[in-house]
């Protein structure tokens, strides 16, 4: 790979997972209780593939990563303050609403939008990764729409890892059923990846890292296009939690296999 | 035009997140500082948290645990927050508040942990404070982390003042350890002999070096002074046994023995050779001085955190302690609320959550004092230089113009020119900074470890039993022990008190303090409901009692305010800093109300957030005027001897015969007159009631402090429904 890629990677913001999360009517539809003001984090899938971009863009010199998040852009500050010193990106903020209840078409454009306007983004060098689905809700098709509006058609997903060669062109391993992967070899950029969990641990922070990226991370934030998502005729009939479930038995000195033979057999119930 | 009404505001949401925070306590446009804090949060929630989980604490032993916690505190830029950037840190300047803030999340979870990353900057702190240019430069750079690509291990300190009873403890004067000459070869640095044994040093286990507090054993050298000493050094580096210490387990403690050879230029900030005699240029105390100044605001703060990370866990506890049961149904108030649904459980949280507040407003307000003091300092230095004064009564004669016109800037009547002319004025500012300084850093030690502890403990109380369980969420019972110890290192409280019975007397200081009544008196005209009118009152009633003591006498004929007279000076000590911590969170909540709109997630609930933060102040506020009302009153009238009913005493009473007599005209005086002797009879109790003088000043002022209490408890019922009702996360985000 002589230059080295573009990776774009499109991340949103979710709630923190140990947060109470309370579904609410709102102006705009349903929401969460109190969104704005839990913490939140960086999509869990979205991430994961944020640092296997990172890991690539370390091997393949030249590589560059770009992060394209959309969310209100006060919230998103207070992500990148732990992002940032995760890895080395450029951030490209989007202004826009919070939540998994918007509709995944109109995300997908607002971030295409986003990313095409992404000064001196050539596409011959574009990777687009971003999550096989979101923590705030499983669409699973955001990131296939960002592709197709940019015209990417190579689109892989549920995504374990990716091997580059040396001409450019790389293997893809997908999750299938069974817990077996899918391999694919794509001739090269550009292509989307969404990516499922990867095989890379989550990068300590180090705040000589941010620093860095914060450079950047203001005045891309400072400059963030607002943007209001339609809801193109998409309305909710009622939203609800899973219920958590709990059954509690006390047993004492069970041998192991008799207690793995019980819970393949409340699986399979 | 402002408005007494109070609106009537729903509770608090959520618990204060991260944007809030940052504005209370003003570092919302601080990144490096906000990086700091995520950085530092993950690893005490994480790797932190699970080795207590993991039982690490129960051993006094130095664990390869313990040891790879120094290393996690390198990777995650906790080390190198004490460093700037060439040194290979990324805070530029100063940094009380960066390291107060590390402290702060390390301490949510654990204070061993925070002391061990803390201990490592007191020992650089002497040579970073007073260390010449080369040794600064040299011993920083090896104890910053290695950058990447660099072959080597980060240099770690221990701070060794402290020695084996009966020397160095509270009084740091009496130092046993010694230096004396070694050998000293003409046109050479001489080299000295070190004998130094430690009694508690804290990361001695891992450190590379200490630094060393020592007076001369030789006529060769002048008094004393602070060494560098180095684990390779010829000699003996003894890191002795480990303290059997019940608290922060998962730092190092030891009792080190020291007899090791070095150069002299490891005397920390060098010396000159006058008359073949080495003098060093500061004495072990001028570096222990500007030493702990600083590091002891960052030990308050370990301190308010354990407060403040107790609330969640005790409301999830006490909402939920029903649930499950056969007889209680989802949905019915005793499901939902718990403990919660008693009053009593509610509001002694809020006293806990209040006392948290003020505790971390004070100690995060003179961490950022320093943080101005500190370039300040330096300006002031190099002014000195300049003018060629040297040494410190020197100095202090110096300032003393600079003080005067301080004075004027704060008590005169100036024009707009020669106002602006004083506050330009570097020494001038410098004086008014160093003087709040000098109250500031010993009430945040003093008072946020001292009540933190009192408070922690009733924060264990509302866990029941679980609470001193080593299974109780959020590791209290730790906490509440380990909040003992930072009542105790670096200065226990008497030492606290003790600075603070000469720094609150200076006039510098009681003229800030006076702008601070009028300040408080301005908020609540403005802004009625935080309790600054009441905090006004007590302050008032506290300068007004400071007065009186320093001019009035006992019983006997003794002056009150003298420096043996602990037992008046150190109890308005303590008075004072109640008023000092609940003005910052005063402040800290104008502040919220003052910027919290222009923040899109801090504007959400903000009404609610503000009227809750507000409640708080009026609570803390109510129960700080208690305290110095209180102690006020025993000084005022507790030095006056009681009237018995002897000859004396009986002066003061009324006769019952004379009573009938004044009856007459003045109809009614029977039902008031309390000391009525009849028939030689008086009434059962001690003696007539008493008097002193100035006493309608003082009495006037306290009825005043009780009427100003209106509609504190009102507050506190407000505050007590933010505790029931706000949301909390469904789980702690670290590991019991
Ligand atoms: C875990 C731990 C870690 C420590 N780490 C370090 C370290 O790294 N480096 C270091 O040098 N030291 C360290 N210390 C020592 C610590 O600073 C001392 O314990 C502390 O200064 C008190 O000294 P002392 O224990 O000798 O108390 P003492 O001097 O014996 O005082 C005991 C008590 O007597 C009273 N008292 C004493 N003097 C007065 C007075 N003048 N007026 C009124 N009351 C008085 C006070 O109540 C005081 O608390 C550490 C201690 C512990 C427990």
């Amino acid at each position: 790979m002589a230059n080295g890629f573009q990776i774009v990677v499109c991340a949103s913001i979710v709630p923190d997972p140990l947060q109470t999360l309370e579904p609410a009517a709102g102006a705009n539809g349903p929401g969460l209780k109190n969104e704005m003001m839990l913490p939140a984090v960086l999509d869990p899938w979205a991430a994961a593939g944020l640092y296997e971009a990172a890991n690539l863009a370390a091997k393949q010199a030249g590589s560059k990563v770009y992060l394209v998040s959309l969310g209100p852009k006060a919230k998103l500050q207070q992500v990148m303050m732990t992002v940032a010193q995760k890895v080395p990106f450029e951030l490209v903020a989007v202004d826009g609403p919070l939540g998994g209840f918007t509709d995944a078409q109109a995300t997908a454009a607002a971030l295409a939008e986003a990313i095409a306007a992404i000064p001196g983004l050539e596409r011959e060098r574009m990777l687009l990764f971003g999550g096989w689905e979101s923590a705030s809700r499983g669409a699973g098709v955001t990131m296939q729409v960002v592709g197709e509006r940019l015209g990417v058609t190579d689109q892989f997903q549920g995504v374990d890892q990716i091997t580059v060669d040396a001409d450019g062109s790389f293997e893809v391993l997908e999750r299938v059923e069974g817990g077996k992967h899918q391999v694919s070899v794509c001739a090269g950029a550009p292509a989307v990846l969404g990516w499922a969990t990867g095989s890379l641990p989550e990068p300590r922070n180090n705040p000589q890292v941010g620093m860095a990226n914060m450079r950047g991370v203001m005045p891309a934030l400072q400059k963030a296009k607002s943007v209001k998502l339609d809801a193109n005729g998409l309305s909710y009939v009622s939203v609800s939690l899973p219920k958590q479930q709990r059954e509690t038995r006390l047993v004492k000195d069970m041998p192991e296999d008799e207690i793995a033979r019980e819970i393949v057999a409340w699986i399979e119930e | 035009m402002a408005s007494t009404t109070v609106s009537k505001v729903g509770a608090m949401l959520t618990l204060p997140g991260d944007a809030v925070r940052q504005i209370l306590w003003r570092f919302s446009d601080r990144f490096d500082l906000q990086m700091l804090v995520q950085s530092a949060r993950a690893v005490a929630r994480g790797p932190v948290a699970r080795m207590v989980a993991a039982g690490e604490r129960n051993t006094h032993e130095w664990t390869p645990a313990k040891a790879e916690m120094m290393e996690t505190f390198d990777r995650a830029g906790i080390t190198a927050a004490f460093m700037e950037p060439e040194e290979g840190g990324f805070i530029s300047g100063p940094k009380n508040l960066a390291l107060a803030l590390a402290a702060f999340e390390l301490a949510w979870v654990d204070g061993g942990a925070a002391t061990a990353s803390l201990a490592g900057f007191l020992a650089l702190a002497p040579i970073h404070e007073r260390g010449t240019a080369e040794q600064s430069a040299h011993y920083m750079a090896l104890a910053a982390p290695p950058r990447e690509g660099e072959e080597r291990k980060t240099m770690r300190g221990a701070f060794a003042l402290t020695e084996p009873i009966p020397y160095v403890g509270v009084d740091t004067g009496m130092l046993s350890g010694r230096v004396r000459v070694a050998e000293w070869k003409d046109g050479e640095e001489p080299m000295l002999q070190v004998e130094k044994r430690g009694r508690f040093i804290t990361n001695i286990a891992c450190a590379n070096f200490a630094t060393a507090a020592v007076d001369s054993g030789d006529a060769r050298i002048k008094g004393s002074c602070v060494i560098i000493l180095e684990e390779t050094d010829e000699g003996t580096f003894d890191r002795g046994t480990p303290t059997k210490k019940l608290v922060h387990q998962l730092s190092s403690t030891g009792d080190p023995i020291f007899s090791l050879k070095v150069p002299a230029n490891r005397i920390v900030g060098g010396y000159v050779v006058k008359d073949g005699v080495i003098v060093p240029n500061y004495t072990h105390s001028e570096v222990i001085e500007a030493v702990f100044r600083r590091t002891r605001v960052t030990v308050g703060v370990m301190t308010s955190a354990k407060l403040l990370s107790a609330v969640e866990p005790v409301i999830r506890y006490q909402r939920g302690r029903f649930r499950g049961a056969e007889s209680i149904k989802e949905g019915s108030l005793r499901y939902d609320q718990g403990i919660q649904q008693r009053e009593d459980a509610l509001q002694r949280l809020v006293d806990v959550w209040a006392s948290g507040e003020a505790s971390a407003s004070l100690g995060f307000a003179a961490a950022r004092l320093f943080d101005e003091l500190d370039p300040l300092e330096r300006l002031k230095a190099a002014l000195m230089v300049e003018r060629g004064v040297s040494g410190s009564r020197a100095e202090m004669k110096a300032l003393k113009e600079s003080e005067t016109k301080a004075l004027e800037l704060l008590n005169g009547n100036l024009t707009e020119e020669r106002r602006a002319e004083l506050e330009a004025d570097t020494l001038v500012q410098f004086v008014l900074k160093d003087a709040a300084a000098n109250v500031l850093c010993p009430a945040t030690k003093l008072w946020n470890t001292g009540e933190g502890t009192r408070q922690m403990r009733e924060a264990v109380s509302l866990m029941g039993g679980y609470g001193i369980t080593e299974d109780c969420p959020g590791y209290l019972a730790n906490k509440w022990m380990d909040a003992q110890l930072e009542a105790t290192y670096e200065g226990p409280e008497a030492v606290q008190r003790r600075q603070l019975t000469i720094t609150m007397t200076s006039e510098l200081f009681l003229a800030q303090f006076r702008g601070w009544i009028k300040e408080m008196r301005g908020i609540a005209s403005e802004r009625p409901g935080t309790g600054a009118c009441t905090l006004a009152t007590a302050m008032t009633m506290w300068l007004w009692t400071l007065n009186y003591t320093q001019k009035g006498k006992d019983a006997d004929g003794n002056k009150l305010y003298h420096g043996q007279r602990q037992g008046v000076t150190f109890a308005l000590a303590d008075a004072l800093c109640w008023l000092l911590a609940v003005r910052c969170q005063i402040l800290d909540v104008q502040e919220l109300e003052a910027r919290g709109g222009d923040d899109a997630v801090v504007s959400e609930g903000l009404a609610e957030t503000l009227q809750f933060f507000s409640d708080l102040c009026h609570t803390q506020s109510a129960r700080a005027s208690g305290e110095v009302s209180r102690i006020c009153a025993e000084l005022v009238y507790g030095y006056n001897r009681h009237p018995a009913w002897d000859a004396e005493g009986h002066k003061a009473c009324f006769l019952s015969e004379e009573l009938d007599e004044y009856e007459g005209f003045i109809p009614g005086i029977l039902s008031v007159a309390t000391d009525v002797v009849s028939e030689g009879m008086h009434p059962v109790k001690a003696g007539p009631c008493a008097g002193c003088a100035g006493s309608a000043d003082f009495l006037r002022l306290q009825n005043k402090l009780a009427t100003c209490l209106t509609g504190s408890r009102l507050a506190k019922d407000r505050a007590a429904e933010t505790v029931l009702k706000v949301m909390i996360p469904e789980a702690l985000d670290y590991p019991a």
